[in-house]
């Protein structure tokens, strides 16, 4: 190669440039800088939409399957009443693209980041592992929340806007669940050696979680529901119900007060598996290939 | 430990009886190592010598088991983010998304940076520039290596780790590599150097260390190492005619330095601890009897030599423990019993 090295006058004025920029060497830079996390989720943006296969996945797989869904059970058939239809199928969308563009999406690319030396390198970096962890859940998230937005104004315009009774409660559950799932997606990455096993390690959770959320299986009888309120989609799904549209698991109308104290148990459960999958994450997440 | 040369200021690099364990295996056992402002020391070793545990304890990747570590002033695991900014690695192998471009790459890693020195600057360094809008999936061995180079001197750092930089490359681009080091190093940056190329360690290295079975056995500049080791003169006798006459030992006039005569076929090599002394004696000797010294070559000690002597001596035993200076000069071999053949 025909370097230009460095020449030693320049480099020395700017290291010393350097050198006063830093400042003090005793000062602490922020362990959590959004600036770092968005450089780095500009990279990840890049990325996904360089890759049409995961594109695809994370953009058109929940929308399908919820209007796949939608139209086998009948939601949508012409007998459906809009006004349950519409906050059924939302709350399906948000179970679906949670579970899907960001669960299973973030552990395959976990896994792929890891596998290809990708977060070994960036951990010698300036940045930490909390916000390597965020910024490769970015695009997810703007997914999630763009299918949300859309889905919305779709069952509102097609269907019958949502009465949005306590619309806090939704970006509640959304502001728990998140992380939860970003968490759990970590975690799950250090039990996948490849990006194919990811397909598996995935399954028991996805699996789980879509059944005991209740919005796309029927709910089975009493032992099923006592199990299932302590899951997290569950919890996200009443809190979706709760706040759109403002009553009970039965169908009763609640006054507001009321939503947010039958917001109280969803909302536990939420925080709890917040928990776990902090714990899990720090236990089980992996930064380097197994030697 | 030879006398560090700037002992004024404190050491950028700092470490002190530092261990590391995997499990029942220590990899890192106590090792002392200090290194000054603008200095390069380069760390050799074998392959599982403990070259890159201890690289990672200090570049802040992993935690000392035992001892003490500090690089700035600071333990570089547990006070990371005081010295993080400062510091710039390269591993000997870490990947990137294939998917970005040279640019792109470079753009991502100076964002996340609190001082990163213009982005073209970096990649015209290590003679990228052309390439920068390429997928980094196209490069090839050689021009990753070089961005990896490129990434790690991106935030000008005080000190920076160098895991075999130039793995791969060919000779021009570690030519140039080795320029773009010196002149990083004339403007004062500190940096550690991990490489299997003596020759690079001899090119740049200001000391070296040399690590064995997790200990560091010894340490000095280049002319230090190697001047423990003993000279070689190599030369075939002729006589006026230009016949080859087979050289027994025992007619070579008396070497002060000699630890040595081996003879193959007409070929004679002495290994000699007082290379001027012997080799005047030879040529006189040569002289004397009026003998032509075809292919004569002598020469000190490479630190390949050096190197190898003493990777051959301490896997034989016990590593010694510390620096090895007692054992300087002590020949590896034992005297051979020199033979003829015609």
């Amino acid at each position: 190669m025909s370097a230009a090295p460095v020449t030693p006058s320049t480099a020395s004025t700017e290291a010393h440039a350097g050198a006063a920029r830093r400042g003090t060497a005793s000062r602490r830079p922020a362990a959590f800088s959004l600036r770092r996390v968005a450089a780095l989720a500009r990279a990840e943006t890049l990325l996904l939409l360089r890759n049409g296969t995961a594109l695809f996945n994370a953009v058109a797989i929940s929308p399908l399957f919820v209007l796949f869904f939608s139209t086998i059970s009948g939601t949508l058939g012409p007998d459906a009443d809009p006004d349950v239809a519409g906050p059924l199928i939302l709350q399906q969308l948000a179970a679906m693209s949670l579970l899907f563009v960001v669960y299973y999406n973030l552990t395959t690319t976990y896994v792929a980041r890891r596998q290809e030396l990708v977060l070994k390198r960036l951990l010698t970096g300036e940045c930490s592992r909390p916000e390597l962890l965020a910024a490769a859940a970015v695009p997810a998230l703007l997914i999630t929340a763009v299918q949300l937005v859309l889905g919305y104004a779709a069952v509102a315009l097609l269907l019958a806007p949502p009465p949005l009774a306590n619309p806090v409660l939704v970006v509640v559950a959304l502001v728990l669940v998140t992380p939860t799932l970003v968490l759990l997606a970590a975690a799950t990455s250090g039990v996948s050696r490849t990006v194919e096993s990811a397909q598996l390690t995935t399954l028991p959770a996805l699996a789980v979680l879509m059944v005991f959320s209740g919005v796309v299986a029927p709910a089975g009888g009493g032992g099923f529901d006592d199990v299932a309120r302590f899951t997290p989609m569950h919890a996200v799904a009443s809190l979706f119900r709760l706040g759109l549209t403002g009553t009970d698991a039965d169908g009763a109308a609640l006054a507001l007060g009321e939503t947010f104290a039958q917001a109280a148990l969803p909302v536990a459960v939420l925080l709890a598996w917040l928990g776990l999958a902090w714990y899990a994450a720090r236990r089980w997440m992996r930064w380097e290939p197994q030697r | 430990m030879s006398p560090s040369p700037k002992p004024a200021t404190a050491p950028m690099i700092s470490v002190r009886g530092a261990r590391r364990r995997y499990g029942g295996f220590e990899a890192v056992r106590g090792v002392d190592l200090e290194v000054h402002r603008g200095e390069l020391v380069a760390l050799l070793g074998t392959n599982g010598a403990g070259k890159t545990s201890l690289v990672e304890m200090i570049e802040g990747l992993a935690p000392a088991d035992g001892g003490e570590v500090r690089v700035l002033g600071h333990d570089p695991y547990r006070e990371r983010r005081r010295v993080i900014d400062r510091v710039g690695v390269m591993l000997q192998e870490a990947g990137f998304s294939s998917d970005l471009t040279v640019a792109e790459t470079v753009r991502m890693w100076a964002s996340t940076m609190t001082s990163p020195r213009p982005q073209a600057e970096a990649l015209d360094a290590v003679a990228l520039t052309h390439r920068a809008d390429v997928r980094v999936a196209s490069l090839s061995g050689g021009e990753r290596r070089r961005l990896d180079l490129a990434l790690a001197i991106l935030g000008e750092p005080e000190v920076l780790f160098l895991d075999e930089p130039t793995t791969g490359l060919d000779p021009e681009s570690r030519q140039a590599t080795w320029r773009l080091v010196r002149s990083l190093q004339a403007a004062g940056t500190t940096v550690l150097l991990t490489t299997h190329y003596l020759d690079e360690a001899e090119a740049l290295a200001d000391r070296v260390a040399i690590m064995s079975g997790g200990r560091i056995v010894r340490e000095g500049t280049v002319a230090d190492v190697v001047a423990a080791e003993p000279a070689t003169i190599e030369l075939e006798a002729r006589d006026a005619a230009g016949r080859t006459v087979v050289v027994d030992p025992e007619d070579l006039p008396p070497l002060a330095g000699l630890l040595d005569a081996t003879v193959d076929r007409e070929r004679v090599r002495l290994r000699t601890e007082r290379l001027q002394e012997d080799l005047e004696a030879v040529l006189a000797w040569a002289r004397r009897l009026e003998l032509r010294l075809h292919h004569l070559d002598a020469r000190s000690a490479s630190l390949e030599q050096a190197f190898l002597a003493l990777a051959e001596r301490t896997a034989a035993g016990p590593a010694p423990s510390g620096t090895a200076s007692s054992d300087a000069g002590t020949p590896a071999a034992g005297p051979n019993r020199p033979e003829v053949v015609a």
